[in-house]
């Protein structure tokens, strides 16, 4: 602290915030960061790409796990090939009759979600 | 039975057919209204429009002739038809949509920025196209001879003209027409009958045709009746690849993947896919009970070349008289339309392709549209007169093997993974083209052998497709210097909401 006193400290310009003009520099959005293909812009594509891939593969997972579980059930449980039900196995009418309600209803899920990821993400990015 | 019935039969749907196909005529301007009926058709239509299309010979016959011979495991040929649709919806829709593109080749282009890719995927469009067309020529052969007693041949060449006809004079958007018209009929022709047969079957006491005594072709009934007593010697290996090459060859046909153009967009890509979820549904009920009745009334069928025909056999044998010759004539009707369909979207799925990769550049685009839908239909014509008689269901179930080994990994991949380079999908669809290709010439040229070879060549696509796969994930990592520089900019295209302003490229 040995500066000599004829040398006063730099004078800094004090204004308001709102004073000054806005910057010339447009501002960002979040459309203008995806078609810029900036780290920003990424980030809120890859979201959206993300929610729709585990969305998809849940989905996938379920018809994995009702309707390609069937085979393996039916070789494990034998008692549904040999009991009847209005004169055919069980495991024939499950099959021929009981798989379409089950994939018109994952179907159906899918796409109530899938359109609402998508809103999330055109909310989000028309918001911002 | 009265062969005049199935006469007017045919007569009436040929003639219908070419009716609404002109009709549609007066609404195709444009060279897009030929290709895509200019992407304007609601979801509703569009849906009766695709499951019309894709309900083929092989789904109003064909599942029913398997199942009376080879038994309950056949449903899951049905099951998994269905089950294809779920997964096109959740991999593939909507993105395909959003791509722009008209066909597969399209696709691969604009995806990988490679001639070389458009240019294999061309071919493989074109020979799954012809064979899945080959075996619904050969079933209108087999249905044309049953029901008007004429020679099998003129019913393959009936069909081939109508088609032309049809796509010469109107292209896709008469053809929505068309397609959604045939499968309502297709639906009333499989459903009415079955009413008044199964009164009979009652009628004659109901026997269970699960009935361990019952002998038919040297089976019982029980063993008929159970779904995992797959023939060959590895039964879950067989039914797991069934399941693989159904599930994952629907959304690779490219009669099917042309259709999702015509969509207004995405959202409406994937509401037409949950309408069609829902009309396959209601029609593959059907089939089975007709199965399980020609068991009990058409033993003689089963095993034989003839047991195609069990559904159109059934009326006159439990029935007969007046009443079962127009049940007859009415099931005639539905498989002509069957036919008529798939050939049809078929057609103009082969032709466009040809149309845009061979012609093009000289010719201006309906001329050159309309002679390749000649080139696309004499062919499969040629191919169906030299084959081999193998079941219609067969042949349709190689082909789902192809798509499922060769489109299934390009479009999954290129949708959902940044990574994949034209390198590596080039080398995935020819070791899964080639691949099956191989085994589809070793079942249409011999019959199968037993062990593990003979399940899988009966049966190749739990083996291919996975091979197809892991060569293109492994070649694209190999070359990722490769990558095409608007790939970012593509994926942002295909996954987002139309709704939402963003530059696609």
């Amino acid at each position: 602290m040995s500066q000599p006193p004829d040398r006063p400290p730099a004078r800094v310009r004090v204004t308001s915030p709102y004073a000054e003009r806005p910057r010339s520099r447009p501002r960002r959005t979040a459309i203008s960061e995806i078609d810029a293909q900036s780290e920003v812009g990424r980030i809120y594509f890859g979201t959206l790409l993300r929610a729709q891939l585990r969305l998809a593969a849940s989905t996938l997972v379920a018809l994995v796990l009702t309707i390609g579980m069937l085979p393996m059930l039916f070789t494990l449980v034998p008692s549904l090939t040999s009991k009847q039900l209005l004169g055919m196995p069980v495991s024939w009418g499950m099959l021929a009759f009981g798989c379409y309600p089950v994939l018109v209803f994952l179907a159906w899920r899918y796409v109530r979600l899938a359109e609402r990821n998508e809103r999330a993400f055109a909310r989000v990015v028309d918001r911002s | 039975m009265n062969l005049a019935f199935g006469f007017v039969a045919v007569l009436l749907v040929t003639v219908s057919t070419l009716v609404i196909g002109t009709w549609g005529l007066r609404l195709s301007r444009t060279t897009s209204d030929f290709f895509v009926a200019s992407r304007s058709v609601r979801p509703g239509l569009n849906a009766s429009a695709i499951s019309g299309e894709y309900l083929s010979g092989a789904s109003f016959l064909g599942i029913a002739g398997l199942l009376v011979t080879f038994g309950a495991e056949m449903l899951w040929y049905p099951v998994g038809w269905t089950a294809g649709y779920l997964v096109l919806l959740v991999l593939v829709a909507a993105p395909l949509r959003r791509s722009g593109a008209y066909t597969l080749p399209d696709f691969a282009e604009a995806r990988l920025d490679s001639r070389t890719v458009r240019t294999v995927a061309s071919v493989m469009v074109v020979a799954i196209g012809w064979l899945y067309v080959m075996p619904q020529l050969q079933g209108a052969g087999v249905a044309m001879r049953l029901a008007t007693g004429l020679p099998g041949w003129t019913g393959g060449l009936l069909v081939a003209v109508v088609v032309l006809l049809n796509v010469l004079a109107g292209g896709m958007r008469s053809i929505t027409f068309v397609q959604a018209f045939q499968y309502w009929l297709k639906l009333f022709a499989l459903s009415l009958p079955l009413v008044f047969l199964v009164i009979v079957w009652l009628g004659d006491g109901g026997r269970s045709p699960a009935d361990p005594s019952l002998f038919v072709g040297g089976e019982s009934g029980s063993a008929w009746a159970d779904p995992v007593d797959f023939a060959g010697d590895h039964p879950l290996y067989s039914t797991y690849s069934l399941m693989v090459a159904t599930f994952l060859g629907t959304m690779g046909l490219p009669h099917v993947v042309v259709r999702f153009y015509t969509n207004p967009d995405g959202k409406a890509a994937r509401q037409t896919t949950v309408a069609v979820l829902g009309l396959l549904g209601l029609f593959y009920v059907l089939p089975p009970v007709y199965a399980a009745l020609g068991r009990l009334y058409a033993p003689d069928l089963v095993g034989t070349s003839g047991a195609d025909g069990v559904v159109l056999e059934l009326p006159s044998r439990m029935i007969g008289a007046v009443g079962g010759d127009l049940l007859t004539a009415l099931l005639t009707a539905g498989a002509f339309a069957a036919f008529l369909a798939t050939s049809s979207g078929l057609t103009i799925a082969v032709a466009g392709v040809i149309s845009q990769d061979v012609m093009s550049k000289k010719l201006e685009g309906v001329t050159a549209f309309r002679i390749s839908a000649v080139v696309a239909v004499v062919v499969p014509l040629v191919l169906s007169f030299l084959a081999r008689d193998v079941a219609v269901a067969t042949v349709v179930g190689l082909a789902f093997a192809m798509a499922a080994a060769t489109f299934c990994p390009l479009l999954v991949l290129g949708i959902w993974w940044r990574g994949l380079t034209d390198a590596g999908a080039l080398a995935g669809l020819l070791v899964g083209g080639a691949l099956t290709g191989v085994v589809v010439i070793d079942n249409l040229l011999t019959d199968r052998e037993g062990g593990w070879i003979g399940s899988v060549l009966a049966q190749p696509a739990a083996c291919t497709v996975p091979l197809a796969f892991a060569t293109m994930v492994i070649v694209s990592k190999l070359t990722q210097h490769r990558l095409s520089a608007h790939t970012s900019r593509f994926m942002v295209r295909l996954h987002t909401p139309e709704t939402v302003k963003l530059d696609r490229g």
